[in-house]
């Protein structure tokens, strides 16, 4: 009996949160600030890819983590190739995901796309078998061991915002992610491949029978959607140890900020991501232990709220 | 009322399977008497999911999170309580029911691709609390060397329980597809919109399916610890409710039958397989693509179509 009680005691002891006084300082709020915005900036560029395809396809990749896991494991692997310097990196960060977008087009031409005239939950699973297969892929070429890469010289050590030092490469990060949404915008809006693309995403009929060939609208997005993923896998990884279950942990977040964002919207992306990356560093500052589940308590709150997305979606 | 249920053909062979598995335990190892009641108990919670997935035509994305409800439910009672064994049996499937009201009343609201990733994002959240309450739950590692009576600790003791109590449970499930209640269902599954003209309540019917199936994920969850003794957050973890629904397509979600064979494919093909080769994984993914491009009707839907007998066809149409 008194063995219960204590359980309960410890149970209830790790469960209270941190000491509020030294906790919500304006050093750290501004701190967590930025740290959630970098995080959510790299969400932003692997969720836009996501909802890109999503939009287009009608389908959501559930091999798009395996791919950004491809994209941190090629950045590694370039980068050692490339003697391992500040100059390796750059042209790793640049190659790794095109090294992505070829394994994409090569799955997509050689099988997906003769899955196009099927029912969608068809196109889901094989998109589950392609993670699956991507999955083992990355652990027998590159071993189940944790890699890390150096960031460049340049982008090293911290410099001090508010009173806290930051991360020289985050702010990097912060600088890159509004550049890709911003390319991303001009891409959808200003040029024709990507107008044709969206038009695809409302009504593929419509788009075949002015004679352009759909399959390869789908073929285009599905590569660009991955390329993203790999671009994200590349930025994100002097950030994080590059390690074998990378692709489990994105693809869940990457899938709940497609859905409280907007199916196929890219907007709804970016906002999906700042309310995941946010919530997630400002839980850490204030429930440290449960800081995984405010992520997760914000998509529900949006999805009882708005059960389609908090923007419209593209169909 | 049995004679309705299982006409007079396929009465024998069923007999005699059950009687081969009645009987195997004392002569083959103790490994092999292990797998099966693995196999049982996967087949149970198959056989569960496809009640809302075949039958229901539902997107459950996220099964797992009510069988691991289930198994959390009789593993705490087990370790934190000094309440009998009974007591946890019998709150694991209901638990495990409330759960699945809880998380299905909101998912009913929408449809197809959003019902499942509601769905995917509720049961998350219950993952994400189950993996991070260490002291309650075990967190990361899980909870191990649940104690359990000694008529059932046994390899064979726990074969013939898991046994005894799935066929009792698969003869529940195949009288609640034959019903009226069941017959809806499969209507509600084919045109939603026609049943709501007809005056039937979908959102009901549906939400009464999805009790009814996590009831018998978490009795599936409560055999799972009985067969292993413990319990780990994997369980709820999306990547095993994805391999259930594979378990389901891959044995014929149109059938009755089919996730039973889906589910000992897959166990037996990960265990053997993972005998020799440490990347299941791609072979699970490979044997997927092999089954979406040859198979999409499944292994027993495949069997049925090639060499349906004439007795069972008019009772295989009425199920399909």
């Amino acid at each position: 009996m008194a063995q219960h009680n204590d359980n309960a005691k410890e149970a209830a002891r790790d469960l209270l949160p941190v000491d509020i006084g030294q906790t919500f300082t304006f050093a750290a709020l501004s701190s967590q600030f930025l740290v959630g915005l970098s995080r959510a900036m790299i969400l932003f560029i692997v969720s836009a890819g996501m909802s890109f395809v999503l939009g287009v396809l009608r389908v959501p990749n559930v091999a798009h983590g395996s791919l950004y896991m491809i994209g941190a494991f090629s950045a590694f692997s370039l980068s050692n190739l490339l003697g391992g310097g500040s100059g390796g990196f750059w042209v790793a960060l640049i190659l790794a995901p095109f090294v992505v977008a070829l394994v994409a087009l090569v799955a997509e031409r050689s099988l997906f796309c003769h899955l196009y005239e099927r029912e969608h939950l068809m196109l889901l699973l094989f998109t589950f078998a392609l993670m699956l297969i991507l999955g083992d892929l990355v652990k027998i070429f590159w071993g189940a061991d944790y890699r890390s890469i150096m960031a460049p010289d340049m982008l090293r050590g911290s410099v001090p915002i508010f009173g806290s030092p930051f991360p020289r490469y985050n702010l990097f990060i912060l600088i890159i992610g509004p550049l890709v949404a911003i390319g991303l915008w001009l891409f959808s809006n200003k040029t024709k491949v990507g107008k044709i693309a969206r038009a695809a995403a409302v009504d593929r009929e419509m788009v075949g029978a002015i004679g352009i060939n759909v399959s390869w609208v789908f073929a285009f997005a599905f590569v660009l959607g991955c390329f993203l993923a790999g671009l994200g896998g590349a930025l994100v990884s002097p950030m994080v140890s590059v390690s074998i279950g990378m692709d489990h942990d994105i693809i869940m977040e990457a899938f709940l900020i497609v859905t409280i964002g907007g199916l196929g919207n890219m907007w709804g992306a970016l906002v999906g991501s700042l309310i995941f990356g946010l919530t997630q560093s400002y839980g850490v500052l204030f429930w440290p232990q449960f800081a995984i589940v405010f992520p997760y308590i914000a998509v529900v709150i949006v999805l009882l709220w708005r059960p389609r997305g908090m923007l419209k979606a593209v169909w | 009322m049995f004679r309705d249920i299982f006409n007079g053909r396929s009465i024998g062979p069923i007999a005699g399977f059950f009687i081969v598995l009645l009987v195997l335990p004392p002569i083959i190892p103790r490994f092999y008497t292990y797998i099966l009641a693995v196999i049982f108990v996967t087949a149970l919670v198959a056989m569960s999911l496809n009640m809302v997935v075949g039958h229901g035509g539902l997107f459950q994305f996220h099964h797992g999170v009510f069988y691991g409800v289930g198994a959390y439910t009789l593993a705490l009672m087990l370790t934190k309580t000094s309440l009998p064994i009974w007591v946890g049996f019998v709150a694991g499937p209901i638990i495990a029911a409330l759960v699945g009201l809880l998380i299905g009343a909101f998912c009913v609201r929408l449809t197809r691709l959003y019902f499942g990733m509601l769905q995917i994002s509720l049961g998350s959240l219950v993952w994400a609390i189950a993996f991070r309450w260490y002291s309650l739950t075990g967190g990361d590692d899980g909870i191990h060397g649940i104690p359990m009576p000694s008529f059932i600790s046994s390899s064979n003791g726990a074969y013939y329980f898991v046994l005894i109590v799935v066929v009792i449970c698969l003869m529940i499930l195949f009288m609640i597809f034959r019903s009226p209640f069941g017959e809806t269902l499969q209507a509600i599954r084919d045109n939603p919109e026609r049943c709501e003209a007809i005056g039937i309540n979908v959102r009901r019917h549906q939400l009464l399916a999805i009790v009814i199936a996590t009831f018998f994920a978490g009795i599936a969850g409560v055999l799972f610890v009985v067969v292993e003794g413990s319990v780990f957050p994997d369980l709820m973890f999306w990547v095993l409710s994805l391999e259930i629904f594979i378990m389901c397509l891959l044995g014929g979600w149109f059938t009755f039958a089919g996730p039973i064979l889906g589910a000992a494919i897959m166990v037996s093909l990960r265990t053997f397989v993972g005998i020799y080769t440490e990347y299941w994984t791609l072979i699970l993914g490979i044997i997927l693509i092999l089954l979406i491009f040859f198979l999409p009707e499944g292994v027993w839907g495949y069997i049925i179509e090639k060499f349906g007998s004439r007795p069972n066809e008019a009772v295989e149409k009425g199920s399909n």
